[in-house]
C-alpha cells in the first residue's frame, strides 16, 4: 500500500533533522492558522495563489527563493562548523548526515535560490521594461512556478522522511546508481529537479517568447534595455540546456528504477557520459544565472550614474557572444579525467575566450561610471562591490581553465572558493541589487538605506573572510566534501572561514531587519511617484506598484532610454490633452498551477517511495488539470474604460506634482 | 602538503604555470580593480571637480581598448595552456634515473590498493617509492569514482572502473608527503588519505625484499575482502600471487565492488564509515 515507505523512514535517532523539521512543521502550522483565522485564505487564494499577473508571479518566486537561501544558509553554517571542528575528531555531524547537507546545500542554492531568484526578477521586470500587459503565457508561467515549488518541497521534505543524496550536488554515478546508493536520497534528488527542471524550462519559453514577440512600439531590439538583452540570452540557454538535465537524469532514473544500464559500471553502462552530459547542462547552468545578473548591474550602472549604458551595443554582442561559447566549453569540469593533451588545451582555451566578452562587460561598467554624477544607492554598492569581486573570482576561473594548473586544483577548496566567488559575487550580489533596486517598483515603497548598507558590508566583508581562506587551503591540497581531516595547516583557515560564515549570517540578519523595519516606515517610504532612482527604462513609467495591466497605453518608444527620454520632454508630454481611455481586457487567473503543482507533488513522492497506485493518481490528476484548462471557454476578462482613466489619472497626478515640485525638468 | 612546495618535476612545473599565469592576470586584474574604486570615487555625485559627462556613451578607441586587453590576455594564455597541456599530459614520460617502477593503483571502497606488479607486492593506503625514479602508474577502481592525488608530486587523475587512467610522476626528493582521493566517493572518503613514503633508491630494494616476506597473500580471495566497505586504520601489506590482478580488477574479470548493505527501507543503511573514530 505505502511501497518503501514505513516508520523507519522517520529519523528518530538524528536530532538535528528532526528538531529542524519540527521546527519548520510549526512555523507553517502558526502561518497557516493566522491566514485561516484572520480570513487572509480568500485574498490569498484569488490574489497570489491563483494569480496569472507576471509582477505576482515575479515576487512568488523570490520569496520562494529567500526561504530557501535561508535553508540553504542553514546548511552553510553545518558545514563550516564541522569543517572547523573536524580537526582529528569526528566533528558533530556523522558522515552520513554531513554528506547530505553538502548535496543539498548545492541543490537547493543553485536550483531553488539562484534560479528562482533570477527567473522571479525577469518575470517582474521585463514585461515591463518591453511596455506590455503581460508575458506571452501566463497561465504557463504560474505552472513554471507551481512546479518550480514541488521541487523545493520535495528537497525539503526529505529531511523529515527519508533522506537526502548523499553523492554530492550533481549526484554522478556510479556513486548515486542502485548498487552504491539504494536509499531514497537520489530519487527526491533526481525526482524534485525532473520535475522543478519542468517548471524552469516553461519558465525559459515563456520569457524568450515574451521578449521575441512582445515588445511595445518602436522598441525594436537594439532599443531593449540590457537586462531583456541578458534575459533573452539567458532564457535561450534555458531552453538549449533543460532538455539535457532532463534526459539525463531520466537515464539515471531508469538505471535506478527499471535496471537499465547507462551509467553503471556494468553491462557497457559509461560513468564519463554521465559526467559530459551533465556538464552540458552545468555550464549552461552557470551563465543562465550570471547573464540576468550582469543584466541587473548594466541597469543599476546607468541608473546610478546618470548616464546611458556605455558601449551598449558591445554590451549586447558581449552577451550573445557568452550565450554561445558557454556551450562549447563543458569539458573543463574534467580535464583529470584522461582526456589527450589536445582537447583539454581546446577546452581551456575556449573557457579562457568567455573571459573576454566577461571583460568587456566589466569595461564597459567602469566607462558608464566615467564621467557620470555616481549616487553610492544600495543597489550601486553591491554592484560596486560585485566588479571588485568578480574580477577575483575572473582571475581564478581562467586559471582553473589552464589545463596544468587544473590538475592541480581540481575538486580542491580552490574551486569551491572559485565558483563561491563567482556565484555569490556575480549572481547573489545581482540578485540583492535587484531586489533593492526594483523592491519599490513590486511594492509601492523603498527599503531602508540603512539597513540595506549595513547588509552590504556585512556580506561583502562576510564573503572575503570565509571564501579567501579556502582558495588558501585549496593551496595547501585540501580537497572538498572533507566531513574530517588530519592535516594541523588547514585548520587554522578554517576557523577563520567559520567566522566569516558568522559576519554572512548576520548580512542575512540585516536583510531581513531591513525588510521589517521598511514595512513599518512604509508611509514614510512610499514611492508616489513610480519613479524613486531616477530611472531610464520603461518600468519606471508606471506606478509602483504598477496596476495590473501595467500600462494604461503601450508607450511609444523612441530610442534608447525611453523613459528618459520621454521625461526630457515630461511637461509637454503631462500638459498634453488626456488620450481617450479604452477597455483592456487581461488574462483570467486559474488555479491550474497550483493544482498542477499539486498532483506533481503526489506524483513525485510516490515515484520516490514506490507507492505505485498514487503515481497514477497523480499523474491522471496532473493531466486532467491541463486538459481541463485546454478546454476553457473564457480566458480573459475586460478592465473597463472607466477603471483605466481613474488609476492612470491618479499616476499623471502624481508626476505632475513632482515635476510642478522640482520645478520643471 | 603545500602546493607552491613542489617534491617532484610534475608538480613543480605545474605549480610555475600556476604562478606564471596569476601574474600574468594580475597585472590586468589590479589596475581594474584600482579602476572601478577610483572611478567610482572621484565621479561621486557630491563631488565638485568632476566634469559630469552624460553623453559620453560610445568611443570607438575605448572600444578597441577594452576588447583588446582581454583578448591579449586570453590569446597569451591560451599558449601557456597549449603547450602546458602537452609538456605535462598526466600519459606523457617523465624520465627519471634508474628503472622506471610500475605502480597499478586500485581505488577501494574507502582505501587505496598499490599493486607493484614487477616487486610482486601490494599496500594499502601505503605507498612508497624510490627517489628520482619514472614512476609509471596505471589506475582503476573497484568501484565508485575517485580520484588519484599527491598534491606535492603534481598531477591527479581518476580512477573508474572497467578502465585504466595513466600518470607519470617523479618523487625527487626523500620524505613522507600525503595522497588523497580527490573526488567524493561516500562515507568513508576522507579516510582515503594515503602516506607516501620517499625512500633513497638503496632503500627501496630492502623495503621491497621486507614486504615481500609480508604473512598476508593478496589473492582474489583476500582482494574480495578488502572491497567490502570499510576503513582501513592500518597499513597493510601483501605479497602478490597473481601480477595480473590488476587487469582482472580492470577487465572486470572480478565483479565491482558490491556496495553498502541494506538493513533498511528508507535506505539509511548502517556504514563502516560511522565507527571511523
Amino acid at each position: 500500500m505505502l511501497g518503501k515507505l514505513d516508520w523507519s523512514a522517520i529519523p528518530f535517532g538524528q536530532p538535528i533533522p528532526l528538531v529542524a523539521g519540527a521546527v519548520v512543521l510549526v512555523a507553517i502550522l502558526a502561518v497557516l492558522a493566522w491566514v485561516v483565522i484572520r480570513g487572509h485564505l480568500p485574498y490569498l487564494w484569488s490574489e497570489w495563489i491563483t494569480s496569472v499577473d507576471h509582477k505576482r508571479i515575479g515576487v512568488m518566486y523570490i520569496l520562494l527563493a529567500s526561504v530557501m537561501l535561508l535553508r540553504g544558509g542553514s546548511d552553510a553554517i553545518m558545514m563550516r562548523i564541522q569543517q572547523a571542528i573536524a580537526y582529528q575528531s569526528a566533528g558533530y555531524l556523522p558522515p552520513e548526515h554531513y554528506n547530505q547537507i553538502f548535496s543539498a546545500h548545492g541543490t537547493i542554492m543553485i536550483f531553488f535560490v539562484a534560479m528562482p531568484f533570477v527567473i522571479g526578477l525577469m518575470n517582474l521586470v521585463v514585461p515591463l521594461q518591453l511596455g506590455v500587459r503581460d508575458v506571452a503565457f501566463p497561465t504557463l508561467n504560474s505552472v513554471g512556478f507551481w512546479l518550480t515549488a514541488t521541487g523545493a518541497l520535495l528537497v525539503n521534505l526529505s529531511l523529515v522522511i527519508g533522506e537526502f543524496a548523499r553523492t554530492g550536488w550533481l549526484a554522478f554515478p556510479p556513486l548515486s546508481g542502485l548498487t552504491y546508493s539504494p536509499g531514497v536520497g537520489v530519487d527526491y534528488y533526481a525526482w524534485a529537479l525532473q520535475i522543478s527542471g519542468v517548471g524552469t524550462l516553461v519558465a525559459g519559453i515563456n520569457l524568450v517568447t515574451t521578449v521575441l514577440k512582445l515588445r511595445t512600439k518602436g522598441m525594436s531590439y537594439l532599443r531593449m534595455p540590457m537586462f531583456c538583452w541578458t534575459t533573452l540570452a539567458s532564457n535561450l540557454l534555458i531552453v538549449a540546456a533543460f532538455p539535457i538535465l532532463t534526459a539525463t537524469l531520466a537515464m539515471l532514473l531508469l538505471d535506478r528504477y527499471l535496471g537499465f544500464h547507462f551509467f553503471t559500471n556494468e553491462a557497457g553502462g559509461n560513468v564519463m557520459m554521465f559526467m559530459n552530459l551533465i556538464w552540458a547542462w552545468g555550464h549552461p547552468e552557470v551563465y543562465i544565472l550570471v547573464l540576468p545578473a550582469f543584466g541587473i548591474y548594466s541597469e543599476v550602472v546607468s541608473t546610478f550614474s546618470g548616464k546611458p549604458l556605455f558601449g551598449y551595443r558591445s554590451m549586447v554582442l558581449a552577451t550573445m557572444a557568452i550565450c554561445v561559447v558557454s556551450f562549447m566549453v563543458w569539458l573543463h569540469h574534467f580535464f583529470t579525467m584522461g582526456a589527450g593533451p589536445d582537447v583539454n588545451a581546446i577546452f581551456g582555451i575556449a573557457s579562457m575566450i568567455i573571459a573576454i566578452p566577461t571583460g568587456v562587460k566589466i569595461y564597459n561598467w567602469l566607462f558608464t561610471m566615467y564621467g557620470g554624477r555616481i549616487r553610492f544607492a544600495t543597489p550601486m554598492l553591491w554592484s560596486i562591490g560585485f566588479m571588485v569581486t568578480f574580477i577575483i573570482g575572473g582571475l581564478t576561473g581562467v586559471l582553473l581553465a589552464v589545463p596544468p594548473a587544473d590538475f592541480q586544483l581540481h575538486n580542491s577548496m580552490f574551486l569551491v572558493a572559485h565558483f563561491h566567488n563567482v556565484i555569490i559575487g556575480g549572481v547573489l550580489f545581482g540578485a540583492f541589487a535587484g531586489f533593492e533596486y526594483w523592491f519599490p517598483k513590486a511594492f509601492g515603497f523603498r527599503l531602508s538605506e540603512r539597513w540595506g548598507k549595513v547588509a552590504f558590508w556585512f556580506t561583502f566583508t562576510g564573503f572575503f573572510v570565509t571564501f579567501m581562506p579556502l582558495y588558501i587551503v585549496g593551496m595547501l591540497g585540501m580537497t572538498r566534501r572533507m566531513q574530517h581531516y588530519d592535516v594541523a595547516a588547514w585548520r587554522p583557515w578554517m576557523i577563520v572561514a567559520a567566522f566569516g560564515m558568522l559576519l554572512l549570517c548576520i548580512g542575512v540578519i540585516s536583510q531581513i531587519v531591513q525588510l521589517v523595519v521598511s514595512i513599518r516606515n512604509r508611509e514614510a517610504l512610499r514611492d508616489r511617484t513610480g519613479d524613486p532612482w531616477d530611472g531610464r527604462s520603461l518600468e519606471w513609467a508606471t506606478s509602483s506598484p504598477p496596476p495590473v495591466f501595467n500600462f494604461a497605453f503601450y508607450p511609444d518608444v523612441r530610442g534608447e532610454d525611453a523613459y528618459w527620454a520621454m521625461k526630457q520632454h515630461a511637461k509637454e508630454q503631462l500638459e498634453r490633452r488626456e488620450p481617450e481611455y479604452r477597455d483592456i481586457e487581461m488574462p483570467r487567473n486559474s488555479p491550474t498551477g497550483f493544482i498542477c503543482a499539486f498532483f506533481a507533488t503526489v506524483m513525485g513522492f510516490s515515484l520516490i517511495w514506490h507507492i505505485w497506485w498514487l503515481v497514477i493518481v497523480g499523474g491522471l490528476g496532473a493531466f486532467t488539470t491541463f486538459v481541463v484548462f485546454a478546454w476553457r471557454d473564457h480566458d480573459e476578462y475586460v478592465i473597463p474604460a472607466a477603471e483605466v482613466a481613474k488609476i492612470d489619472r491618479a499616476n499623471i497626478e502624481e508626476r505632475r506634482n513632482l515635476v510642478s515640485m522640482a520645478g520643471g525638468v | 602538503m603545500n602546493l607552491l612546495d613542489p617534491q617532484g618535476p610534475v608538480a613543480a612545473a605545474n605549480a610555475t604555470i600556476l604562478v606564471d599565469s596569476v601574474f600574468i592576470m594580475l597585472v590586468i586584474v589590479v589596475p581594474t580593480i584600482i579602476a572601478i574604486l577610483a572611478f567610482a570615487w572621484w565621479f561621486r555625485a557630491s563631488s565638485q571637480q568632476a566634469r559630469y559627462q552624460p553623453n559620453f556613451v560610445y568611443s570607438g578607441r575605448v572600444e578597441m581598448v577594452v576588447w583588446s586587453i582581454p583578448a591579449l590576455t586570453v590569446i597569451l594564455l591560451g599558449g601557456v595552456a597549449w603547450i602546458g597541456s602537452h609538456k605535462l599530459d598526466p600519459a606523457a614520460p617523465v624520465p627519471g634515473t634508474g628503472a622506471p617502477i610500475r605502480i597499478q593503483a586500485v581505488s577501494l571502497d574507502w582505501k587505496w590498493l598499490f599493486i607493484y606488479p614487477d616487486q610482486r607486492i601490494a599496500t594499502v593506503n601505503t605507498l612508497t617509492v624510490p627517489a628520482g625514479a619514472e614512476l609509471k602508474f596505471q589506475l582503476t577502481s573497484s568501484s565508485v569514482m575517485n580520484v588519484f592525488y599527491i598534491p606535492q608530486l603534481g598531477s591527479m587523475i581518476y580512477t573508474m572502473n572497467g578502465m585504466v587512467t595513466k600518470l607519470n610522476l617523479r618523487a625527487d626528493n626523500e620524505g613522507k608527503l600525503l595522497g588523497l582521493s580527490a573526488h567524493f566517493s561516500g562515507d568513508g572518503f576522507p579516510d582515503m588519505m594515503f602516506d607516501v613514503n620517499v625512500v633513497s633508491p638503496v632503500a627501496f630494494p630492502d623495503w621491497v625484499a621486507a614486504t615481500a616476506r609480508s604473512d598476508s597473500v593478496l589473492d582474489q580471495e583476500t582482494y574480495t575482502k578488502l572491497m567490502e566497505q570499510s576503513v582501513e586504520k592500518g597499513r597493510p601489506t601483501y605479497r602478490l600471487e597473481d601480477p595480473r590482478l590488476f587487469d582482472l580488477i580492470a577487465t572486470q574479470h572480478i565483479p565491482p565492488g558490491p556496495g553498502p548493505q541494506i538493513s533498511s527501507n528508507a535506505g539509511r543503511q548502517g556504514s563502516g564509515a560511522q565507527d571511523a573514530r
